[in-house]
């Protein structure tokens, strides 16, 4: 079965598209649609990303793996992100890291068997100031302590 | 007191609110105006890049060609990764109209007919309400074709949003032009200045989100308004992002060259249980570090900090206190510079790893004062034979945190080196080395 964009997709391919002189310059924004719609990047994927652009597989491929938020194997249902970087490490971000790995029973990009969570240590989110904090797929939750974490990780159905 | 950048307007962020406060005005004040003296006045007003190298903005203007047959661009650099470093993210939320205004009044300055704003992929939530911000303005006739309508002139410009997906490096100017193309973010080699060729061998400049929100500013109240504001050198105001051990953390808007302990102390509510500071990195976590005992008199703007042996970078101050283990924190920066090298040059590559490498066996047990030189001597040899500054963010952190606490540093390692030598007569014989001085 290959992979192909949805038609509502596609226009939004053709409105990045134009954003550009090249279509090369699209790629970014088209693999992201493309893991948006696929859960994550694989070789099929990123045939048809080069298909619908008309540039070469290899230059999705160089991009996909450069950049750490794309993802060339299927994440949990809920991406955790636990942020150790030093403003949040000052503050207790290494407590909640081991707490969050102790309680999801997983490692550093490691998910789930049940596919629900996945775990990341990533870099500086750029919510020092309200630190520690973790990020759960597109959302930040701030100014946080190990209780908190586990209420919101609780949370998650 | 004075606030440029986030005024304490309430709901600023909303257009109705924006219009009703004179915005779009600078606007349209630039367009009575020749692009040479926008550019003039900008110059005059003495304002610095605020992404890190405090460059004056003006003058980078001016580097773009007058006379090419090339399109040319403006790059808005909302990439903030930083560690410490938080202070656009504010903006984009509390103030995005300004920061629209700015790039429009830059376009027109350099004569640039597309905009790109390049903001990090975590920031989700943050590209989403620039989007609506840009997707507003477009519809009011600011952006766009229907400029010339709404302006009554003979120019217009676009604005487009280019997301990041998770690449330290993308920050570095060249990186970042080469991710807008779709490219891996590889720095490039400079020159060619991105003046001379830039974003697809166009010219191009780039600006810090920061600096480009105080353009509409210095437009409306004149250069000699904002060239007062804070220190003469380095004028108007920075937003400070402080982070570590204080009572309140987060974004300040303050006048330039505000001393370091009045904002640790008065403005964050300093540091929590009455501790002492022993560490404060003033701009960001590639800086060099200050030590608790010499914050006295140091005030933050790109000279002093310069003089007190830093520099101020984004502005993010992270405080650290008497207790925090200085190792740690280390360990955990060289493992941040580690993983974000783009991998381009070796000494960056392979140094950065062997910094990580060597403090982590020192937190081992295993670290002897021997290698506390060994990391001086590997930061020295990345700094400066790189491509692009990250080279220097690295070895900067490494460098100087080892200098200036080496007090401390000496603690984590093992005073005498042992060396384990299975049989000791048999491997050294030959050498100078008498017997008496081979560990037992």
């Amino acid at each position: 079965m290959g992979f192909k964009f949805t038609e509502e997709n596609i226009k939004r391919i053709e409105t990045a598209r134009r954003k550009y002189p090249t279509a090369l310059a699209a790629v970014m924004d088209t693999v992201y649609i493309a893991q948006e719609q696929n859960g994550f990047v694989s070789n099929e994927v990123m045939e048809e990303i080069a298909n619908v652009l008309g540039i070469d597989k290899v230059n999705v491929l160089s991009v996909v793996t450069f950049y750490t938020m794309y993802h060339t194997k299927p994440m949990g249902k809920y991406h955790v992100q636990v942020c150790t970087n030093v403003s949040c490490m000052l503050r207790g971000a290494y407590e909640i890291w081991d707490g969050v790995k102790d309680k999801l029973g997983l490692d550093h990009m490691k998910v789930s068997p049940d596919a629900k969570y996945s775990l990341e240590e990533v870099e500086c989110m750029g919510a020092c100031g309200y630190a520690p904090m973790i990020a759960v797929n597109e959302d930040y939750f701030e100014n946080l302590n190990k209780e908190k974490v586990f209420e919101i990780l609780d949370s998650l159905k | 007191m004075e606030r440029i950048v986030l005024p304490q307007i309430e709901n600023f962020n909303q257009i109705e609110v924006y219009l009703a406060n004179g915005g779009f005005e600078s606007a349209k004040k630039t367009f009575a105006k020749t692009p040479d003296q926008i550019i003039d006045e900008v110059k005059k007003s003495g304002l610095r890049g605020r992404g890190g190298a405090a460059f004056s903005a003006g003058l980078k203007w001016s580097f773009m060609p007058k006379t090419t047959d090339k399109p040319k661009y403006l790059c808005v650099n909302g990439d903030e990764s930083e560690p410490g470093s938080f202070k656009d993210r504010q903006i984009f939320e509390d103030n995005p109209f300004q920061l629209i205004e700015g790039a429009i009044i830059t376009c027109y300055a350099i004569g640039a007919k597309v905009a790109y704003l390049y903001i990090r992929g975590e920031y989700h939530k943050w590209i989403k309400l620039m989007q609506k911000a840009v997707d507003e303005t477009y519809a009011r006739g600011f952006l766009g074709d229907k400029m010339k309508e709404t302006f009554g002139i003979d120019f217009s410009c676009d604005l487009f949003i280019h997301k990041g997906a998770g690449a330290y490096i993308c920050g570095e100017e060249s990186s970042l032009m080469n991710s807008i193309e779709g490219l891996r973010g590889y720095p490039r080699v400079k020159p060619p200045f991105p003046a001379q060729r830039g974003l697809w061998g166009c010219p191009t400049t780039i600006n810090n989100v920061e600096t480009i929100t105080n353009v509409p500013a210095i437009i409306k109240n004149g250069w000699e308004w904002f060239s007062k504001i804070g220190a003469p050198k380095h004028p108007g105001t920075i937003l400070f992002g402080i982070s570590g051990h204080v009572n309140k953390p987060g974004v300040y808007e303050l006048p330039s060259g505000v001393l370091l302990t009045d904002l640790i102390f008065n403005v964050a509510g300093g540091v929590p249980n009455n501790k002492k500071i022993k560490c404060v990195i003033p701009g960001g976590s590639s800086m060099p570090p200050l030590r608790g005992d010499q914050l006295e008199g140091v005030r933050m703007d790109a000279e002093s900090l310069k003089e007190a042996g830093s520099a101020i970078g984004t502005g993010g101050v992270m405080v650290m206190d008497e207790d925090t283990n200085l190792l740690k924190v280390l360990i955990r920066i060289a493992h941040f510079y580690h993983h974000e090298s783009c991998g381009q040059c070796t000494p960056c590559r392979e140094g950065t790893g062997w910094m990580e490498k060597t403090l982590r066996r020192i937190d081992e047990g295993s670290g002897t004062s021997a290698d506390l030189d060994l990391l001086i001597s590997v930061a020295n040899n990345i700094e400066g034979n790189t491509i692009c500054a990250l080279g220097e963010a690295a070895a900067w952190p490494v460098k100087f945190m080892i200098t200036r606490f080496r007090d401390e540093f000496e603690k984590y390692v093992n005073k005498n080196i042992s060396i384990p030598v299975p049989n000791k007569v048999h491997s050294m014989r030959g050498t100078a080395v008498p017997l008496a001085e081979i560990q037992k």
